[in-house]
């Protein structure tokens, strides 16, 4: 069964993924025969069968709603790649 | 040399004090200097503090009945490099994470200090796990100790090689697909993965939430036993661990497998299984009867469809997880205009090409239009898979299988073509989608060139104590797991 097409440009902005133009046409093509053999689930019929989305479902886990004690502010900023004032810089998103 | 010991051996000579852990430590990094030029099972290694944890140990040790309780003091056990081990870096094979420090410890290297191990090294992974032959690091490839020409399989394969060359006693790794039972099967050592929910993933990199699991490697299925009893366990900071009591695994290994009954899937013996894997399954199956066991042929149905469905699932929680590698808040950044070109600056500049193909695979299967044809589907077939399993597990104790369908293959051999790699996880993937445990064991050599077979057996929910009872077994009488590769 043939697959889809797929935009990848489309699929890798909204991944927020640069890709050069060489890895656009490398991906297509990969993907497309992966996609073309994925299409083999379709072969089955799961009318009725609920999905899984964990093995061991656990449900609504919570715990009490007290203070724990977490990182210190420095030890939370010490691998950011921009940060002054105890805070990470970002590009202007705000004219 | 103390390197080449199991736990329980070393753990012996510590207790009597016939060696200090200081010596245990050193023999470990003296093989790391003359063998991982060769084998690169270590991104890197902190002998300094590897030392100093030995000298703690040492202390302890002295003190006459201090240790007592810890079952690791003064073991080394190793860690891949997609586990937080506090000051020491994380990078899970990749580029973008820069020089990432861990702040804290994964909750497993938690206990395992706590146990008093000495937790050293970062061991070389497929880039974020992603992979099946360690040939997807950005720092370089891991090479398999039986034969440097090959890969040591993946994504765990700096842990398999690093175990299989005795640069450690014994090392952690993750299981998402396979990524432990597949590379202990090429190198030729013990690879657990415990049931989903049964060790806390708290300071483990996500890769797909509802498959990952932390596991180990081994020299033996004794020493397997007592890493999980350290490692398993309820924790709070991991939602989808199970509050479910922890068995002294040890104490189930008697060595009587009598009337246990094992199931082979007819499904597993595929065309493209190697003769020679299949002649070692055949021989230990026998071995299993020889020592009690029922064989019983069982069916899981659902087989063929099981890589299609993983790599639907876990392409489409890698795209959510991997949304956090974003140059905001840690890690390497490349600089936008705005926000968003930053974002896709870095993740292109970042990523490596197996986890971009992922990234963008998952984030497609999610995208509009198309989630209820791949991901809701996937997740229907999933549930099919999982009854196959659990319908089997009413009839036997285990199943047995082969590991891998081919011995470790050459190094650019499958690179080209990532659907060929994909289908190199084909006996692996259906347990991680079920949810139940796994172990890979040592059961033979194919002949030339000598490479490492493994087979598998797949347990129950929350049965590790009766897929370990009967690996036990097998190994008891057999010797595969004693040889050593020739380096």
């Amino acid at each position: 069964m043939a697959a889809p097409e797929i935009d990848i440009k489309y699929v890798a902005h909204l991944a927020r993924l640069h890709l050069t133009p060489d890895e656009e046409k490398k991906l297509g093509a990969q993907l497309g025969h992966i996609l073309g053999y994925i299409e083999k689930l379709k072969e089955l019929d799961v009318a009725g069968v609920e999905p899984t989305a964990h093995a061991v479902p656990m449900v609504n886990v919570t715990r009490a709603d007290e203070v724990q004690p977490w990182l210190p502010h420095d030890e939370a900023l010490r691998n950011a790649p921009a940060k002054a004032n105890g805070l990470f810089i970002v590009p202007k998103i705000v004219e | 040399m103390l390197n080449q010991l199991t736990i329980s051996e070393l753990a012996a000579k510590l207790a009597k004090r016939e060696v200090s852990a200081r010596e245990a430590v050193q023999s470990c990094l003296d093989q790391i200097q003359r063998v991982d030029g060769k084998i690169h099972a270590f991104i890197s290694h902190d002998a300094a503090d590897a030392l100093a944890q030995a000298d703690a140990a040492d202390k302890l040790l002295i003190q006459a009945g201090s240790g007592a309780s810890r079952s690791l003091l003064g073991i080394p056990v190793a860690v891949k490099d997609v586990l937080a081990v506090k000051n020491q870096p994380l990078n899970c094979g990749s580029k973008i994470l820069g020089k990432f420090i861990s702040p804290y410890d994964a909750t497993v290297v938690e206990k395992l200090k706590a146990a008093g191990a000495i937790i050293f090294g970062r061991l070389n992974m497929d880039e974020f796990a992603m992979g099946s032959s360690t040939e997807n690091s950005a720092f370089g490839i891991t090479r398999n100790p039986w034969d440097a020409e090959r890969i040591p399989g993946g994504s765990s394969g700096g842990s398999a090689a690093a175990v299989a060359a005795d640069e450690c006693l014994a090392a952690l790794g993750s299981d998402t697909g396979g990524s432990i039972r597949q590379p202990a099967a090429l190198c030729g050592c013990v690879g657990l993965k415990p049931t989903y929910g049964r060790v806390s993933r708290y300071g483990l990199v996500a890769f797909a939430s509802s498959l990952d699991q932390i596991g180990t490697f081994t020299k033996d299925v004794r020493d397997a036993a007592t890493l999980l009893r350290v490692i398993a366990g309820h924790d709070a900071r991991d939602s989808t661990s199970v509050p479910q009591p922890v068995p002294d695994y040890s104490a189930a290994l008697t060595g009587d497998i009598k009337e246990l009954k094992l199931g082979l899937p007819k499904e597993y013996l595929i065309g493209g299984l190697d003769v020679e894997v299949k002649a070692a399954l055949d021989a230990a199956v026998k071995q299993f009867e020889k020592l009690g066991a029922e064989i019983v042929e069982i069916s899981l149905p659902h087989t063929d469809y099981a890589v299609a469905t993983y790599y639907i699932i876990a392409t489409a929680e890698a795209s959510a997880n991997l949304a956090r590698f974003d140059g905001i808040r840690y890690g390497a950044r490349v600089d936008g205009k705005d926000p968003v070109e930053l974002y896709s600056r870095t993740r292109g500049a970042g990523f490596g090409p197996e986890v971009k193909r992922r990234i963008i695979l998952g984030t497609y299967v999610l995208s509009s239009g198309y989630y209820d044809a791949y991901y809701l589907r996937a997740q229907k077939v999933r549930t099919l898979i999982r009854n196959d399993f659990l319908k089997a597990f009413e009839k036997v104790d285990a199943i047995v299988t082969p590991t891998s369908p081919t011995a470790a293959f050459k190094i650019g051999e499958k690179s080209d073509d990532p659907l060929q790699m994909y289908l190199s996880d084909i006996f692996t993937i259906s347990c991680n989608l079920a949810g139940i445990c796994g172990i890979s064991i040592p059961c033979g050599f194919t002949k030339s060139p000598k490479l490492p077979i493994g087979l598998q057996l797949l347990g129950k929910p929350f049965g590790e104590e009766t897929l370990l009872k009967i690996v036990h077994a097998y190994e008891m009488n057999t010797a595969w797991h004693k040889q050593k590769p020739a380096m």
